[in-house]
């Protein structure tokens, strides 16, 4: 406590002359190393710099969420980003002797890169759609386990880097590869070097598509702490928690990858359905690939009330690997739906935005609905989708509350 | 005139001196009254301070415990203990399970997470959770709730 205490006294001292631009006598108390971030373990809007209306759901480790409104732009920007992290995010960190070493059973050998050598390579540029496994799993019943999700734990940034594809081409990749493995240097809670807070990966295909980056910038910028500076794979379209951050370490492997949170009921949906509440053996668990497809009304936020009864909406869609092919509005609860313009991505795995204009016939309590459909004819549903035990992948039509006055 | 005029600049000058160094005097009382609200930096003696956290740690208010922000209830305590070590009480107070639920959780944590044996005090614990985080009924597709209506136009 006293240790605290002190630091933060000095924190605070330290970021006055910060403040002030100039050298501060009490300064000289501060230990060297000591990182000049006050509020280490407190405010996670200042440590982060994210948006006021970011919501916390755990401080330990650190997962927030947007609110729908707070993503109305079309590129998310870092302020607006949702947080996931399965362990303590690493600090001090070191980027002129960050390495990276791809290895494993199916590489053709052990190379290792610098940052410099790695931005030797060309540099591909893609606004990628990143979601949690979990995002919605606030609404499921009976309750599943783990962070309560609502709507927020979605983005769509700009990420830049090396294409996964060169990398694996360079050190080469075996005949039997299968999968792609990661590891970062985030710790794990318990404070035991010996565990890893999580370290899953790809099959091989998506290792090699185009899309696939190890990114060193987002949104043009180096990648913010949070978000995996200062090397981050970045696979659009899949669980977030394929994109692993802070990478140092790929291993290419000759069968599905075995590292934390690959196996048992982790990202995970059971291969047959079942009914709710279930209890479903680890081996009849699946991996999650492409998340399915979602749409969000970013914008009027929820709770409009309205003089006239014309509205604009807009928002964006999304749908895993595929393109989203149209999205349709209700205003009376899914009994009819209007069809809304719709936007082709920027590019393959970016999420695509959509507009209407609507009209409300009288006063009264509405519910404005969302409900995209991707190109092969797959629909959200208007209530919630399979159950499963840990809770992923409820892509339920969003809603936003509206009254005509 | 010329002379008038000189001084009166060289009076301006002193005048807008002083306002500007008053001003930035004042911000840096302001920046720092936020940094540190309690002038925590300027006290003496932290082991005042020190007993005053340590009081905290079994604050109750309103029946929440406020350290953590879990409700107040029997073996709340052991939850603190064995329970907040790793992990926020954040992820505790926003999930919901039956007893079996609650039971799997912790079973999952010591095959996986390096929980420690809890002996006696799983059941209490167990009991704690179920009692104070049991699961409710949600049904299909809830009602929106907490809007929160503003006026747009």
């Amino acid at each position: 406590m006293t240790n605290r205490r002190n630091f933060l006294k000095k924190g605070a001292l330290a970021s006055l002359s910060t403040i002030l631009g100039a050298e501060i006598v009490f300064a000289k108390n501060i230990p060297d190393g000591m990182t000049p971030i006050i509020f280490q373990d407190d405010d996670f809007y200042t440590k982060f710099n994210k948006h006021k209306d970011m919501i916390v759901l755990n401080d330990r480790p650190w997962n927030a969420e947007a609110q729908a409104h707070l993503l109305d732009d079309t590129v998310t920007p870092a302020s607006k980003m949702f947080v996931r992290n399965n362990g303590l995010i690493p600090e001090n960190i070191d980027v002129s002797n960050w390495t990276l070493t791809i290895e494993g059973e199916s590489a053709k050998q052990s190379k290792t890169y610098s940052l410099a050598d790695l931005k030797r390579f060309p540099k591909h540029t893609y606004q990628l759609t990143l979601e949690c496994g979990g995002n919605g799993r606030s609404e499921f019943n009976p309750p599943a386990k783990g962070n309560q999700w609502t709507i927020g734990a979605v983005s769509c940034a700009t990420w830049s880097g090396v294409r996964l594809k060169d990398l694996l081409n360079d050190v080469g990749i075996k005949s039997d590869a299968v999968y792609i493995g990661y590891y970062g240097a985030d710790k794990h809670l318990s404070g035991s070097p010996d565990k890893q807070a999580i370290s899953r990966g790809m099959p091989i295909a998506k290792a090699m598509q185009d899309e696939t980056l190890l990114a060193y910038q987002m949104n043009g910028e180096a990648i913010p702490l949070a978000h995996g500076h200062p090397l981050r794979l970045v696979a659009g379209g899949w669980p977030a928690s394929v994109s692993g951050k802070w990478i140092t370490r790929l291993v290419i492997r000759n069968q599905v990858h075995d590292g934390a949170k690959m196996g048992g009921q982790s990202y995970r949906v059971p291969c047959d359905t079942v009914e709710p509440g279930a209890k479903v053996s680890d081996d009849q668990m699946c991996i999650i690939e492409s998340m399915p497809v979602k749409s969000l009304i970013t914008y009027p936020k929820s709770g409009a009330l309205l003089d006239q009864k014309t509205l604009d909406i807009r928002g964006h869609a999304w749908a895993g690997e595929l393109k989203v092919k149209s999205v349709d509005y209700s205003i009376d609860f899914g009994a009819t739906w209007k069809p809304c313009k719709i936007q082709d991505p920027v590019n393959r795995l970016a999420w695509q935005q959509w507009s209407a204009r609507v009209t409300f016939p009288k006063k009264g309590y509405y519910e404005v609905w969302a409900r995209a459909t991707d190109e092969q004819g797959n629909m959200q549903p208007m209530v919630i989708p399979g159950w499963n035990p840990k809770g992923y992948l409820n892509n339920a039509c969003h809603r936003i509350a509206v009254k005509v006055k | 005139m010329d002379k008038r005029l000189l001084k009166l600049t060289q009076r301006l000058y002193r005048i807008t001196l002083g306002i500007l160094s008053l001003t930035l005097l004042l911000a840096v009382a302001v920046a720092y009254i936020q940094i540190d609200p309690t002038l925590s930096a300027f006290e003496k003696e932290p082991e005042i301070a020190e007993a005053a956290t340590e009081v905290d740690d079994n604050l109750v208010e309103n029946g929440i415990h406020v350290k953590t922000g879990l409700k107040d209830g029997e073996s709340l305590m052991l939850v603190v203990q064995n329970c907040t070590a790793c992990h926020s009480a954040k992820i505790i107070i926003q999930n919901r399970a039956d007893k079996e639920g609650w039971k799997d959780i912790i079973q999952w944590m010591q095959e996986t997470q390096n929980l420690w044996e809890l002996g006696d005090n799983e059941e209490k614990i167990i009991d704690y959770l179920v009692t104070n985080y049991p699961p409710q009924k949600k049904g299909r597709r809830a009602s929106l709730t907490n809007i929160d209506w503003y006026e747009l136009n």
